[in-house]
């Protein structure tokens, strides 16, 4: 089986000037493959700072891992070059945050989505062009002749994010790095951004790397999932085992403090205690997790627990499942259904 | 009891190059001491601007056409502009969108809230003034050293919370939060939403929450307050609203909500806000309203009451009020 793309043993560590030794780490010993002919959804979820965003900028090569490898078919994706390297910009795409921040105020939208056209060379005439960008368009669900032509402004955040993703939709990629794609939507918005999405998926057979601190729609569009925080692996597993029976107590932190739209689950019934995460909370050796965790013992504060075989489809990093088998972090994916 | 808010007919325009666009359009609001409302709606449907009318803090091209908004028997219309200056923070008090954002980065978090303090109470003691301010940070959770740290030392979360802790400095009756937890993650808005909660009730005060998280207003308030266009729809407590929404437009809103039990299934809300500019007649909500009937094309809903306490404005009704 054809490994599409495969993050093996990546380390990212943020180092301050030279001089200084201690520098953060935004994502540890992190392994995981996706598959060419299984496309997936999958989710990585954790609060600000537990290295989500490094994670995404890694997978677009933006940045350079410390250590490890990130491999695109096979190579490295630091050694793409050429023909290489323009096939793996136009497989890899990403849709962000901010559907403000993309767009250029002086140009119409069309600038959007006809750059990509004419630098991979998709078209062969101003026709085919305008074709293309119709259907990618419709696809997610805009109407052509109401998008086209008009500036950024005269749009709304929700047309402009699903711009976004028919522009990525375009490119015909293989994997898209959605990140927060629908956080700063309106609500009744996103469910359509995230149909988009899944569309994608499901018609074109993308894989899709979704990002987000937000359980609730993770848990509607993904397969799986991956659980950061402060850069470690917390939890992984197929998202209905997760988010229905979490077994690590940050997850569980996470999807308690989910404001549920349902009255008779209020915040705070279950007990679990909310700590405030402290700035000066150093990784050290022990659990990342255990400053803040109500069934810290002594032994999480000196050595880092491995992620423990919960279930079939289900790891947990924490020493209260430590009855369970210990599955090497370079396996991760084993645990990830597609 | 009267209520401790009282917004009447209340009116607010801008004049852009494009003509008048009508942002609040008559709102009529009472809230009692205490009281928790939620007020939501999608963007552009003209809640922050309500927020800010209240507060008069409209500015040009924006304008309050008229109406009156009343705070313990005061009405904030009629006051002076020194007078409304003296009543902010002390009478009726704001958290904007991105307050966390707002504080100065070279100006120490004492500092700045001593400035709010000496604005209102100028003959208070240094020490007085420190001490309030140091009683209001631990009342939001956070430590005394706080007061002589920068913006930069702290997070997203402490950021808010000390803004919360201007907030309530002068312990006003009514404290306006829009969005307070728009950029932050699950964990870090539960905290500060339950400081807020607690805050309330030390204080007694009343507050209005903006946003458009339904997840949240079902967590925090009391009342739900639903606007579109510029008018409030439906003004519900929060278990009508969640388990028997009336107007087609809250309906759509309650069952665009997703929870655990329905995955995969995404039901959005058919078509676009309107724009404030080209408000539809009648009915601003009937050209996506799934029981739109013909006089919703031509006759504008009066809000009604119904069931004692529920105001709805819907023609579906009209034979019930």
């Amino acid at each position: 089986m054809a490994n599409l793309l495969e993050f093996r043993n990546v380390t990212k560590t943020y180092t301050r000037g030279f001089f200084s030794e201690a520098g953060t780490t935004a994502l540890a010993d992190f392994s995981m493959v996706l598959k060419e002919e299984d496309p997936t959804i999958l989710t990585v979820a954790g609060e600000s700072g537990s290295g989500k965003t490094t994670l995404a900028m890694l997978l677009l090569g933006f940045i350079d891992p410390t250590q490890g490898q990130i491999l695109y078919k096979g190579e490295d994706i630091r050694n793409l070059r050429g023909d290489a390297r323009m096939t793996f910009r136009r497989e890899v795409q990403a849709v962000f945050q901010d559907p403000f921040a993309v767009f250029n105020p002086f140009y119409t939208v069309d600038h959007l989505l006809t750059v990509p056209i004419e630098k991979f060379k998709l078209a062969k005439s101003k026709a085919e062009a305008r074709s293309k960008m119709d259907e990618a368009l419709s696809a997610v669900g805009l109407r052509p002749e109401d998008i086209l032509g008009r500036f950024p402004h005269q749009l709304s955040g929700g047309q402009r994010q699903r711009i976004n993703v028919a522009r990525a939709l375009l490119l015909k990629p293989k994997v898209l790095v959605a990140d927060e794609p629908v956080s700063m939507v309106d609500a009744s918005l996103r469910a359509n951004i995230l149909e988009s999405l899944r569309g994608l998926h499901r018609d074109h057979g993308v894989s899709i790397v979704y990002i987000t601190h937000d359980l609730t729609t993770a848990y509607h569009v993904a397969n799986s999932i991956v659980v950061l925080y402060k850069g470690g692996v917390m939890e992984a597993g197929d998202i209905d085992s997760v988010i229905q029976k979490p077994e690590h107590p940050y997850t569980q932190l996470l999807i308690d403090s989910i404001p549920w739209p349902d009255l008779d689950r209020r915040w705070g019934t279950d007990g679990l205690s909310v700590k405030e995460s402290e700035l000066s909370d150093k990784g050290g050796n022990g659990c990342r997790f255990a400053p803040r965790c109500p069934y810290a013992k002594d032994e999480c504060l000196t050595a880092s627990p491995p992620l423990h075989r919960v279930k079939e489809t289900q790891v947990a990093s924490c020493i209260l499942h430590q009855q369970h088998p210990v599955l090497p972090s370079a396996n991760l994916t084993d645990v990830l259904p597609v | 009891m009267t209520p401790i808010l009282q917004i009447r007919d209340l009116q607010v325009s801008y004049y852009t190059d494009l003509g008048r666009a009508t942002a609040l359009n008559k709102v009529n609001l009472d809230l009692n001491s205490g009281e928790k409302l939620g007020l939501v709606g999608e963007s552009g449907s003209g809640k922050s601007t309500m927020a800010l009318a209240m507060m008069r803090m409209i500015k040009p091209p924006g304008r309050i056409e008229g109406g009156s908004v009343t705070v313990g028997g005061v009405d904030l219309m009629q006051l002076s502009d020194e007078e409304m200056r003296m009543s902010r923070l002390s009478r009726i008090a704001y958290i904007p969108q991105g307050a966390m954002n707002s504080l100065n980065p070279v100006m120490r978090i004492g500092a700045q809230m001593i400035d709010a303090v000496r604005a209102h109470v100028p003959d208070m003691s240094k020490e007085e003034m420190t001490e309030r301010c140091m009683q209001s940070l631990e009342s939001v959770d956070l430590k005394r050293n706080v007061f002589s740290m920068y913006a930069h030392e702290l997070s997203g979360g402490m950021k808010q919370r000390v803004c919360i802790a201007i907030g309530i400095l002068l312990k006003p009756q009514v404290i306006i939060a829009d969005e307070p937890t728009s950029a932050l993650d699950v964990v870090t808005q539960r905290q500060v939403m339950e400081t807020i909660d607690r805050v309330q009730k030390e204080i007694g005060t009343a507050v209005i929450l903006i946003g458009h998280d339904m997840g949240l207003m079902a967590q925090f308030v009391d009342k739900v307050a639903v606007m579109y266009a510029g008018r409030l729809t439906e003004v519900s407590t929060v278990r009508d609203m969640f388990t028997n929404p009336m107007h087609p437009y809250a309906q759509a809103l309650i069952k665009s909500l997703p929870n655990l039990s329905n995955k995969g299934v995404f039901q959005g809300i058919p078509g676009l806000a309107p724009s404030l500019l080209r408000i539809p007649s009648g009915c601003a909500f009937h050209p996506r309203c799934e029981k739109a009937m013909d006089i919703c094309k031509t006759d504008v809903p009066a809000v009604e009451r119904y069931d004692g306490d529920r105001l709805v404005a819907c023609h579906l009704y009209a034979e019930r009020a």
